[in-house]
């Protein structure tokens, strides 16, 4: 019989503010820019991480959810075999861009090595790696729009093949013009049964 | 010498976002990496930039970075020597 598995806690971090199983924690002043906001965040949540400040705005945006969802867990992370399964439309546009508008000029041609090592989404799967020393399964996919049905299967997979006993996955955006963040957990513990039309429900709160 | 100081302090804390440190916790002779600003390979290579972009300054061989990025008075020293700019 198919052992069923639960998101035990969901974050969203959308418009200056971020919000944890449904209840909002943090809020800024919806003129904020991100770079104000991400670090205000982090000062609320209490992160003490400073190479989080060098960071790329995705992965800042997924760390800071993830801190929220971790610190919410009171458990040690490296201990909970947790893999990590993300997700975006844009990829690493966001830094792209900006390693492009380095190189532009020929006569100003000063690529930064800082920036260029953002250049791939899946970057921020290894930022989180780092920061809660994981050594887990990883997978970052870009998609039009956030898949439900697809992390679904993916999560279960590989909690049904003994790959993690937890993973943290969700949908992480960012542009210029915009943010996202929508991350939970999936786990054998919990009260939201981890099936899509949860899923949809939750990303949509 | 005094003004490039400070103006290479400056120029680190921005280059490589370093958020929680003032120009007055940078002492002249303290070292960058390791213990002392705690910089990591890629800020190095962020340092290399930075003496070409702001000095004119080309640095080729890596060894040469060990020496010249000991510390504030190092760099200082280098720049005022070799800059074009």
């Amino acid at each position: 019989m198919r052992k069923p598995f639960f998101i035990s806690d969901y974050v969203s971090i959308r418009k200056n503010s971020l919000s944890l199983n449904g209840e909002t924690i943090f809020s800024d002043a919806q003129e904020t820019s991100f770079k104000d906001f991400s670090k205000n965040l982090y000062k609320h949540i209490e992160m003490n991480y400073p190479k989080f400040y060098k960071m790329d705005n995705l992965s800042k945006l997924a760390l800071l959810a993830t801190e929220t969802l971790f610190k919410n867990k009171n458990f040690i992370p490296e201990q909970e075999e947790i893999a990590l399964l993300l997700s975006n439309k844009s990829s690493s546009l966001d830094t792209d861009l900006k390693h492009q508008e380095s190189i532009a000029d020929e006569n100003h041609f000063f690529p930064s090595p800082a920036v260029f090592v953002y250049t791939l989404a899946n970057i921020c799967l290894g930022e989180i790696s780092i920061k809660y020393k994981l050594q887990t399964e990883n997978a970052f996919f870009v998609f039009e729009s956030f898949q439900p049905d697809f992390m679904t299967v993916y999560a279960e997979q590989l909690l049904q093949t003994g790959k993690a006993k937890k993973v943290l996955c969700g949908w992480v955006e960012y542009t210029e013009d915009s943010y996202e963040a929508f991350i939970y957990l999936v786990d054998e513990q919990g009260v939201l049964e981890n099936r899509s039309e949860t899923l949809k429900k939750l990303y949509l709160e | 010498m005094e003004n490039l100081k400070h103006e290479l302090k400056t120029k680190i804390i921005e280059a490589l976002n370093l958020e929680d440190i003032a120009i007055e916790d940078i002492n002249d002779d303290d070292p960058l990496f390791g213990d002392g600003l705690g910089l990591d390979s890629i800020d190095a290579l962020e340092l290399i930039v930075l003496m070409d972009k702001d000095y004119g300054i080309k640095l080729t061989d890596p060894k040469e970075g060990k020496t010249i990025f000991q510390s504030i008075n190092t760099m200082a020293a280098y720049i005022t020597e070799h800059r074009s700019k």
